[in-house]
């Protein structure tokens, strides 16, 4: 019975050893929890904390108004219009093709749209939504709406839209704004403004709508939006507005650009017109244009494919990036370096046989037999090839090509759009960074003598071409040309006036540039650009040219009828009016259309007729074929 | 009169210290309820209703003798191992899982059954051979835990095997298990861990995984602990307020008014809410382990001894795995969360004590 006992207290003993080994197990279990909850709610407390509100806070970017676009007078050219779209998250759809098929049971969807979204889904990657469809109607987002159960990932949306009330006109001006595609987030990312693109889907692609993006874009504004864990915004904390982009007020005469575009009917070309006392761009064509509004929501690849294969290559920026030789509006410089340089005077002559013989080569002269006696005046009014062989032979190309430089040909002029082209100003250095081989590189008199009448290496842009003849104009001190003319806040209504930016003042002598002006003069009153100017109210300086595209053997005449339309002579046209006191001056080129006097020259006495009297034309320029050997 | 004498006949089994404490951490668990379940308010009304069910169970519970207790243990246990065989062999798969047995009008899931069972089983088992306790009588004790451990496992469900097994082998280990043999277990069971790994489901698993390394997996698996651990952490040292956590609010964190209902507990109380809710728990564990110390026979105590550990580790589990110290297995929070099942289970256990411990003196004397 006492063992019996003491097994019991015995028992008994050990079990309550283990239950207090179990109490202390217990209390190191609870001391754990303790540390544990101690090192994440005081030790770690700021970065949970952090975490907690980055999961509840989302900043929702709020996409600012980007600003308009209008001509000199106030007239818009680009502007927003708010509109619906029907917008698919491809991250939260699984089969696109699938769910485009049905929604197109619902809302129209186009074979074009379907090709554009599928342009966008490569281009546009990482892009939350994609419009499918853009601008739809009332009654197509209430149809939507009644289905919206059946496409989750599928949304309507109020956007602003870019849009170009004048489409085709100054299109190479404007330029366009798209869909930000990976090219552009470097350049986003470049400029560190990458916050303020959060929410932006657009952004400048060519024209002053690139080169202006960030004074068009505005400041992103932000809303702090509480949100669950389903990403459904609760409510709002916090909002900060976005600042509208600023308005651009341009230069450019929409009603000039569109007298121009008019003149140029479907001939191909360019025409520059610049303001010489500022540099200010009163009319930028470069024809064909395209219109912009394509480009918008993505353009579709049938318009894409028209606009790149077309032999008219439209998209090509011809008054900037289109290098022609000058062909004969070059001789004005050339007269004018003759006269600055010493090696002639006005009244010296020459006797002109219709050629210039030179090593055993033939430089012939437009007119056969020639323009016997010929001085400076007489060059210039008749475009004498003969004067200008002997005059760069005499030169010599160093002392030619540093003069015309100073004039900005064969350099960027600094224009506000980007991807201008330089062109080519010829001169030893330039021939021999261009080639490779020895003989390439040397230079050869005889190369001097086409440079003279402006053919051989020399090409340069119709801008560059517009802006020499502005320069001269303004008596040598060169602007740089300039397409907007103030920046306007559209808050504050405060305007940023872009300045005239002198370059620089050529060195010239008065009674020089008094002598080629009215040289120029006499090329409208008398010469060949006589027959387009015939009658006008206004006093113009002119001068042709006709730049030829196809090489012509020595010794061979030119024919007109006899070469492919392709193979034709760039007609070309310089001029600026009023002679005494210039208020413009242009460079016009049309494409393959022969002479300058026949082609060229009218377009400019309607651009001039316009600009000065405020005439305006009722049809393209006509063709002057009686004026056609009046290079 | 009788009323009156029959009220206190009843109440009288209830033991005042262990009734406060719960009644604290029950109250705690519908203010924490209430703003868990806020977009579903029926959840209060339900718990209420769960609550009363659950305390009548434990009245019951109170008045039944140890000895009728005892007597009860082998049926049951026969009957719960009966019960997940049929469901092993009929069972209804819910959620991936085999847990529940259809018996007509209601299904049920036996393996909770067990988590009374096992303990009742098992101090039945050692009290019989209280005088003549040998060591294969352990190895014994191991199959009568292995095999209904092993069928939950597989249904599968990690925490009530887990809960079941840990209320099994506290009995065998407070029936004094050598030290040795407890030593030489735990290094073997380290030394089976890849065995066990290798049984694991891929699920399970991943857990695991999940919890040393979340990140790997934010949107998976690892999408609980890290929700739960930015909820508690965010807490601070005085919570975000009641009905001010952003975590629970906002739907961040999955389970809310269930396993991970302290998540939302500890955010808006913070530290000081936690403290209070261990030292609660510690509270009622400490009665429990008193109870189960003072109780008159070997199976009383084994019992009771048992019982207050299992619901230790409901408590520890549920915190160490909102915590982000244990992986995710279903085990709740005891007395807060929300769940008719494991309430009722829970105040079984307590009315056992309660009835251990009023029928103490009864044996002694």
């Amino acid at each position: 019975m006492s063992l019996e006992l003491h097994n019991t207290e015995r028992e008994l003993y050990n079990f309550q050893t283990r239950i207090g080994v179990a109490g202390a197990v217990v209390m190191a279990a609870f001391f754990i929890l303790f540390v544990r909850f101690f090192y994440l709610q005081v030790v770690q407390h700021d970065y949970y904390q952090t975490k907690a509100e980055d999961n509840r806070i989302s900043v929702v970017p709020i996409t600012p108004n980007r600003g308009n676009i209008f001509d000199r007078n106030g007239i818009v050219m680009a502007r927003n219009y708010s509109a619906y779209t029907l917008e698919i998250a491809p991250g939260k759809v699984s089969d696109i093709e699938r769910i485009v098929t049905e929604l197109a049971t619902v809302i129209e969807i186009r074979p074009s749209d379907r090709n554009r979204f599928r342009r966008l889904m490569i281009e546009a990657k990482g892009a939350d939504t994609l419009p499918i469809r853009t601008r739809l109607t009332d009654e197509e987002v209430a149809r939507f709406a009644a289905n919206r159960y059946r496409f989750p990932g599928v949304e309507i949306r109020a956007r602003l839209f870019r849009q170009y009330p004048y489409a085709e006109l100054a299109s190479h001006a404007l330029g366009y704004i798209g869909r930000i595609n990976s090219g552009d987030l470097g350049w986003i990312t470049e400029h560190a403004l990458d916050s303020n693109y959060k929410g932006t889907d657009h952004i400048g692609k060519t024209g002053i709508e690139q080169s202006y993006e960030t004074e068009l874009h505005g400041i992103t504004g932000y809303e702090q939006v509480e949100v669950d864990a389903g990403g459904r915004g609760v409510r709002t904390l916090s909002r900060t507005a976005p600042t509208s982009g600023n308005n651009l007020v341009l230069t450019l005469d929409v009603e000039l650009q569109k007298v121009v575009e008019t003149a140029f009917g479907d001939r191909r070309g360019a025409l520059v017109a610049i303001e010489p006392a500022t540099g200010g761009v009163l009319a930028f064509v470069s024809k064909p244009g395209f219109d912009p509004n394509l480009f918008v929501d993505g353009i579709d690849p049938t318009n894409w494919d028209a606009l790149n294969s077309s032999l008219d290559r439209p998209l090509n920026n011809r008054a900037q990036n289109g290098i022609y030789p000058p062909g004969s509006t070059f001789k004005p410089f050339m007269a004018l370096a003759a006269l600055e340089s010493g090696k002639r005077t006005p009244t010296q002559a020459i006797f002109d046989p219709g050629h210039f013989d030179f090593g055993g080569r033939r430089f012939r002269d437009d007119k056969v037999g020639g323009h016997g006696m010929v001085d400076m005046y007489k060059s210039i009014v008749v475009s004498c090839d003969t004067y200008y062989y002997t005059l760069a032979n005499d030169m010599g190309i160093d002392i030619l090509s540093r003069f015309i430089g100073q004039f900005g040909l064969g350099s960027r002029t600094g224009i506000d759009i980007k991807g201008e082209s330089p062109g080519v100003l010829p001169s030893q250095e330039w021939k021999m960074k261009r080639f490779r081989r020895p003989d390439q590189q040397k230079w050869y008199p005889g190369e001097t003598i086409s440079v003279g009448i402006g053919q051989g290496y020399n090409s340069y842009t119709p801008l560059q071409l517009a802006q020499a003849i502005a320069t001269l104009a303004n008596n040598g001190v060169m602007y740089k040309p300039h397409l907007v003319k103030f920046v306007e806040n559209v808050n504050t209504g405060e305007r940023r006036v872009v300045e005239p930016e002198p370059i620089k003042t050529i060195p010239l002598k008065p009674e020089n540039i008094e002598f080629i002006k009215r040289a120029m003069a006499g090329v409208n009153i008398e010469g060949t650009g006589a027959r387009a100017f015939a009658g006008a109210q206004y006093t113009s300086a002119g001068k042709t040219g006709t730049a030829q595209v196809i090489a012509i053997k020595a010794g061979e005449k030119y024919n007109e009828s006899k070469t492919a339309e392709r193979h034709r002579d760039h007609a070309l046209f310089i001029a600026f009016a009023p002679v005494e006191s210039p208020k413009i001056a242009l460079a016009v080129l049309v494409e393959n259309a022969g002479f300058g006097a026949a082609a060229a020259a009218p377009i400019a006495r309607l651009v001039l007729d316009y600009y000065l009297l405020g005439k305006k034309p009722a049809k393209p320029a006509a063709i002057d074929e009686r004026a056609a050997d009046g290079d | 009169m009788v009323i009156n004498n029959l009220l206190r006949h009843i109440a009288e089994p209830i033991d005042r210290t262990m009734l406060s404490v719960v009644t604290a951490l029950v109250l705690l668990g519908f203010v924490t309820l209430y703003s868990a379940s806020y977009e579903n308010p029926g959840r209060v009304a339900a718990q209420v209703g769960n609550l009363a069910f659950a305390f009548t169970v434990m009245l019951t519970v109170a008045q039944i003798s140890p000895q009728l207790l005892m007597r009860l243990a082998p049926p049951v246990y026969l009957l719960g191992l009966l019960l997940l065989v049929g469901v092993a062999l009929f069972g209804d798969v819910r959620n991936g899982a085999r847990r529940w047995l259809s018996l007509g009008i209601t299904s049920i899931q036996p393996s909770e059954i067990m988590k009374i069972a096992m303990p009742l089983m098992l101090a039945w088992y050692f009290q019989k051979r209280e005088a003549v306790l040998k060591i294969y009588d352990y190895g014994i004790a191991a199959i009568i835990l292995l095999i209904p451990t092993l069928l939950i496992a597989r249904q599968p469900d990690l925490g009530t095997a887990l809960l079941v097994s840990a209320a099994g082998f506290y009995v065998i280990f407070l029936a004094g298990l050598s030290w040795k043999v407890l030593i030489g277990l735990g290094i073997s069971g380290l030394a089976s861990l890849p065995l066990l790994w290798g049984m694991l489901h891929d699920y399970q698993r991943k857990r695991i995984l999940t919890l040393i390394d979340p990140s790997e997996d934010p949107l998976g698996s690892g999408y609980h602990i890290i929700q739960a651990t930015i909820a508690v952490g965010s807490g601070g040292f005085a919570g975000k307020g009641w009905l001010q956590g952003t975590q629970a609010h906002l739907e961040f964190i999955p389970e809310r008014s269930t396993d991970f209902i302290f998540a939302v507990f500890s955010e808006e109380f913070g530290l000081i809410g936690n403290i209070v809710l261990l030292t609660l728990y510690l509270a009622l564990i400490a009665r429990g382990l008193m109870m189960a110390a003072n109780a008159p026979t070997f199976f009383a105590r084994l019992l009771s001894g048992s019982i207050i550990l299992t619901f230790f580790t409901y408590a520890f589990v549920n915190m160490g795995m909102v915590s982000g110290i244990l992986p995710v297995v279903g085990v709740p929070l005891p007395l807060v969360s929300y769940g008719g099942t494991a309430l009722v289970t829970l105040f079984f256990g307590l009315g056992i004590l309660m009835s251990v411990h009023k029928h103490r003196k009864l044996v002694q004397t």
